[in-house]
């Protein structure tokens, strides 16, 4: 069977999600440091944005408004990197105007994310993964729909500490056994602040909440990664924060959680 | 006709859409021809009989951003707080997030249940003068996911604004989403005969923020909402050890105020980082009576007093 029959994610050897029941946990933010650890550790990475109202990606990884092009083998996607190592498909690429609002009901946004996943030229990637927008919707029925053909490996669920927050990603658990994605883990985004001028650390989304969430789920629990305003400010400017930032701490929460994600794909 | 009716199939667009009838999910459908007709698409009946229920309803705010986590919950559910303290005052708080509602706990309600009664739909009441809807209280369990498509929450938002029973109703603050989509058209649609006095634009000071509320902006001037003005939350952290300040979101284009500049909308006010309203939060008590002195309270306090007179002269 050649790989145009199977489809464009033929040469993919694995799918993943970044999922969350809450908005504004660092789906984005998570999904691009992943992105970028597994580019380092020498893996071609695809990223497909599926939040076709609020597409965070195109700045997080300083991609501008390039055009996006056709080939035979569908569209291709926005390379990150000269080397093409990162791949990355985003409505944002296609808006002319990047304040212009996508005001779109249900169905015109499956069909936009039917074409993300079927129509994209992604070539040979060792992992795409797909950043989606919080809920549990049209989006996400849409991506499952049409990796249906092709295998997900899992998803990775975000949380802040926080009950409001862990509240909504207990739903969006329950999502994933009914759609019968494997859970890969839950990461606690912006999990304690250390003060930069006297290093006291404060909680100010609340403590513990996702390691709490992953034992009454039963679901491992891949880490924590503190509130870290170089995180954010970098992410502003679409630099890349591992290069830039190889000695925090927040590093080393990010890189834990990249090999642990690693390992239970491998396994 | 039901905007999905039972027998439609899985991917049934809506009655009111403009593929109703012609999608390929179509095919099959027994209502395929009366949709394809365009007779399903006259204007919802429910448009006017929600006009008629919504007399009694003064005032209609939205709370909206194109963000997801900036605090949208968190100000409808203070702003409610805040208004139902005069105690001459009716207060509604509508929560139309069907998949992540945060307003039952946030409001301390979690595990109530709506009632039927000969009127309607019950609301549940926080205070005497402060009612609240969400479907968080249709959930029978903390896990229960809500996985519907557009159709089917458009649903469910109008049964929200046909068939609560409000009585009578100073203010109904409408607690949305992040987004541009399905949701916040339906309000949109439904309220077009009752009408919407404005919205409140929350956002947090970093572009990643911003670049998505300019969208909802652009929105509400498409659909004709006025905007009340925007609140920058996350403003700050002050550290409770050395009281030094950081910008923890940073406001790397300006923050909300050269948004608000460029776009000549009034800044309603910045709202500091305190550990303290996820707490409030986390455990349903509203931290306007919890920490009252805190400058996060002083300054919800200030822009809900903001709101309250900017609600009648608005852009």
């Amino acid at each position: 069977m050649d790989s145009s029959e199977k489809g464009s994610l033929a040469q993919v050897k694995h799918v993943v999600l970044v999922l969350s029941g809450k908005g504004g946990v660092g789906k984005s933010t998570i999904t691009t440091e992943l992105a970028l650890a597994l580019v380092h550790a020498g893996k071609k990475v695809g990223i497909l944005d599926v939040d076709l109202c609020g597409p965070s990606i195109p700045r997080m990884l300083s991609v501008g408004k390039p055009e996006v092009h056709q080939c035979d083998a569908g569209w291709v996607p926005v390379y990150a990197d000269p080397q093409q190592k990162l791949a990355i498909m985003s409505i944002g690429f296609l808006l002319e105007d990047s304040d212009e609002a996508v005001i779109w009901r249900g169905p015109k946004k499956t069909a936009l994310i039917g074409q993300f996943v079927s129509d994209v030229a992604w070539g040979e990637l060792d992992i795409l993964l797909v950043d989606t927008p919080p809920g549990t919707s049209d989006e996400h029925l849409a991506v499952l729909e049409n990796l249906r053909k092709h295998r997900v490996d899992g998803a990775v669920l975000v949380t802040t500490p926080q009950a409001v927050s862990t509240g909504d990603v207990r739903r969006e658990i329950t999502f994933c056994k009914k759609t019968a994605v494997k859970i890969l883990g839950i990461v606690e985004n912006m999990s304690g602040f250390v003060c930069p001028h006297c290093s006291e650390c404060s909680n100010v989304f609340s403590k513990g909440g996702g390691e709490e969430l992953a034992k009454l789920t039963g679901s491992v629990f891949l880490g924590s990664v503190p509130l870290d305003p170089l995180l954010t400010a970098t992410l502003e400017e679409g630099r890349d924060f591992l290069q830039a930032f190889p000695e925090s701490s927040t590093y080393t929460a990010i890189s834990q959680i990249v090999n642990t994600v690693l390992s239970s794909l491998d396994a | 006709m039901a905007d999905v009716p039972n027998d439609a199939p899985e991917h049934c667009p809506g009655t009111s859409s403009d593929q109703a009838g012609k999608s390929s999910a179509c095919q099959g459908c027994p209502n395929q021809n009366i949709c394809a007709s365009g007779a399903a698409k006259a204007p919802d009946p429910a448009i006017e009989e929600i006009r008629q229920k919504l007399t009694s309803v003064k005032h209609k705010i939205l709370v909206l951003s194109g963000k997801g986590g900036v605090g949208k919950s968190t100000f409808s559910a203070h702003l409610s707080h805040a208004l139902a303290s005069d105690d001459s005052k009716e207060i509604a708080l509508l929560d139309v997030d069907i998949c992540g509602p945060s307003i039952p706990k946030i409001m301390g309600l979690e595990g109530e249940q709506v009632h039927q009664s000969g009127s309607g739909w019950s609301p549940v009441y926080v205070e005497d003068n402060l009612a609240v809807m969400s479907i968080g209280f249709l959930l029978s369990s903390p896990d229960d996911a809500v996985i519907w498509r557009g159709p089917k929450k458009n649903g469910m938002i109008k049964q929200f604004l046909r068939d609560v029973d409000w009585g009578e109703v100073d203010y109904l603050i409408v607690d949305t989403p992040p987004g541009t989509s399905d949701e916040h058209l339906s309000i949109v649609q439904y309220l077009s005969g009752a009408g919407i006095d404005g919205a409140v634009i929350i956002t947090t000071p970093q572009e990643v923020s911003l670049q998505d509320v300019r969208k909802e902006i652009r929105f509400c001037k498409k659909v004709k909402i006025p905007v009340i003005g925007v609140i920058e939350n996350m403003s700050g952290f002050v550290c409770p050890k050395c009281k030094n300040t950081s910008q923890i979101f940073p406001p790397t284009t300006g923050g909300a105020q050269r948004m608000c500049e460029e776009l000549n909308l009034p800044l309603l006010g910045r709202v500091p980082l305190d550990p303290r309203i996820g707490r409030s939060c986390d455990e349903g008590r509203s931290f306007l009576t919890e920490v009252p002195d805190s400058p996060a309270a002083v300054a919800y306090q200030n822009i809900v007093q903001i709101c309250h007179r900017r609600k009648v002269s608005v852009h």
